[in-house]
């Protein structure tokens, strides 16, 4: 698509009704939108008990992201600050409840009301000030701590975004990580231009952040199993760090841990001696 | 708008203190066939407030809704189905949401709730 919209004009200016008729018939860009919110459904890992939950679509735009998630069974409430997005929505006759309104003023939600939230392709609209009195941290505050309280504990809330570059990844991230959520980015297909996606994250009142959910590469191309292996892990003292994986470093710590838990389990461990854990001569 | 979307909203205009619920005045209202789902239901009754849920259809022009209602109701197919219609079915196409403490009016035009705040009320 070239430029960056969000560099153009403000979002309600850019998607007039020309525009949002455009991005919602095009096929290609449909196919985009469809697939990136399958992959962001994915991410929130619904509890698959068959019973319908109810979702918020941040930015939800002419309803492209909602209706993948009608067609998943659920229901969704969608907010966007464009109206001719909303009007193409209403065209189109999706299932959710759209609001009109600008995620940069904070939702006015009730606490604990929804079962997961995803946002495709829009909070990076956020990192503008589009207005003389718009202050893109003061805007992603009220975004991210009204996010956290309208949001059951547990659940989570998955972003597709394009950040710039690291300062726009740190400013979206870190005051996500501030309102109480845990996370990181999830990057798909991380070795491809063209492929490459990133996802924002972020569970809701976990004492204990999650690992976060493996990327897709061009090997494990179905692969949304969540495993160990991080890409990046933020934690809410440590906001954007990517943290070191010291899983492989088993030092004297690891073991002492480790003989613990043996020990506890009622295993014959040795004792702990001055040569537990010592790094040992490379003999031949 | 339906009134499960209603009752999660509040006004957040800065300095409201408790801005739910927003009071709603119906000038059309439309009923949409959405399909039953039980175990829906019975999740959504846990989380609705059930007073702003009455009062809120009844604004609506449907009393149908018993004033009080605890979780044994949920057994009964003719609760189930109220509710149910109530909760999913109709919907505010044309009027206005007020603030309850500040008596602003939020327009709904076409469905649609207009939610944006002046900017001296964020
Ligand atoms: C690229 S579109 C994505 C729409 C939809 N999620 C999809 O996947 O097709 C981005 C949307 O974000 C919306 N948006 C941008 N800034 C917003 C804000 N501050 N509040 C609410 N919506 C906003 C735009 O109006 C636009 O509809």
């Amino acid at each position: 698509m070239g430029s960056r919209p969000e560099a153009v004009a403000p979002p309600e200016i850019f998607y007039d009704d020309d525009t949002a008729r455009k991005y919602t018939s095009n096929s290609r860009n449909i196919q985009i939108q469809t697939s990136m919110t399958e992959r962001a459904l994915e991410l929130l890992n619904l509890p698959k008990d068959g019973v319908p939950k109810l979702l918020l679509d941040i930015g939800c735009g002419s309803g492209l992201s909602g209706e993948v998630i009608t067609e998943s069974g659920h229901h969704w409430v969608g907010l966007d600050i464009a109206p001719s997005m909303l009007d193409i929505a209403l065209d189109r006759e999706v299932e959710g409840d759209l609001l009109l309104g600008d995620m940069g003023q904070g939702l006015g939600l009730r606490f604990g009301m929804f079962d997961g939230a995803i946002g495709i392709s829009t909070i990076q609209w956020l990192c503008n000030a589009d207005k003389s009195f718009h202050n893109p941290h003061l805007r992603l505050k009220a975004f991210f701590t009204s996010l956290y309280k309208c949001l059951t504990n547990g659940a989570r809330a998955v972003f597709q975004v394009y950040p710039e570059n690291d300062d726009q990844r740190e400013l979206l991230s870190s005051p996500a990580m501030k309102a109480g959520f845990s996370g990181g980015i999830v990057v798909d297909y991380k070795d491809s231009p063209k492929k490459r996606k990133e996802y924002l994250f972020l569970v809701c009142g976990q004492e204990v952040p999650l690992p976060l959910p493996e990327g897709r590469t061009e090997d494990n191309d179905d692969s949304g199993s969540e495993t160990n292996k991080t890409v990046h892990v933020l934690d809410r003292r440590r906001p954007w760090k990517i943290q070191k994986n010291n899983k492989s470093e088993k030092g004297r710590e690891w073991i002492k841990r480790k003989k613990e838990q043996m020990r506890r389990r009622g295993d014959d461990v040795p004792p702990d001696t001055k040569y537990t854990g010592r790094k040992r001569k490379n003999h031949f | 708008m339906g009134l499960l979307t209603h009752n999660m909203l509040s006004s957040n205009i800065r300095g409201v203190v408790n801005g739910f619920p927003l009071r709603i005045e119906a000038v059309k209202v439309v009923e949409k066939n959405v399909e039953m789902n039980t175990d829906f239901l019975k999740n959504m009754f846990e989380k609705i407030d059930w007073k702003a849920f009455v009062e809120a259809s009844i604004s609506m022009g449907y009393t149908e809704l018993p004033k009080e209602a605890d979780s044994s109701l949920l057994d009964s197919d003719d609760f189930l189905n109220r509710f149910h219609h109530a909760l999913l079915e109709l919907h505010l196409e044309e009027g206005a949401l007020v603030c309850p403490e500040t008596r602003r009016r939020f327009p709904v035009s076409k469905g649609i709730p207009h939610m944006l705040l002046h900017e001296d009320e964020v």
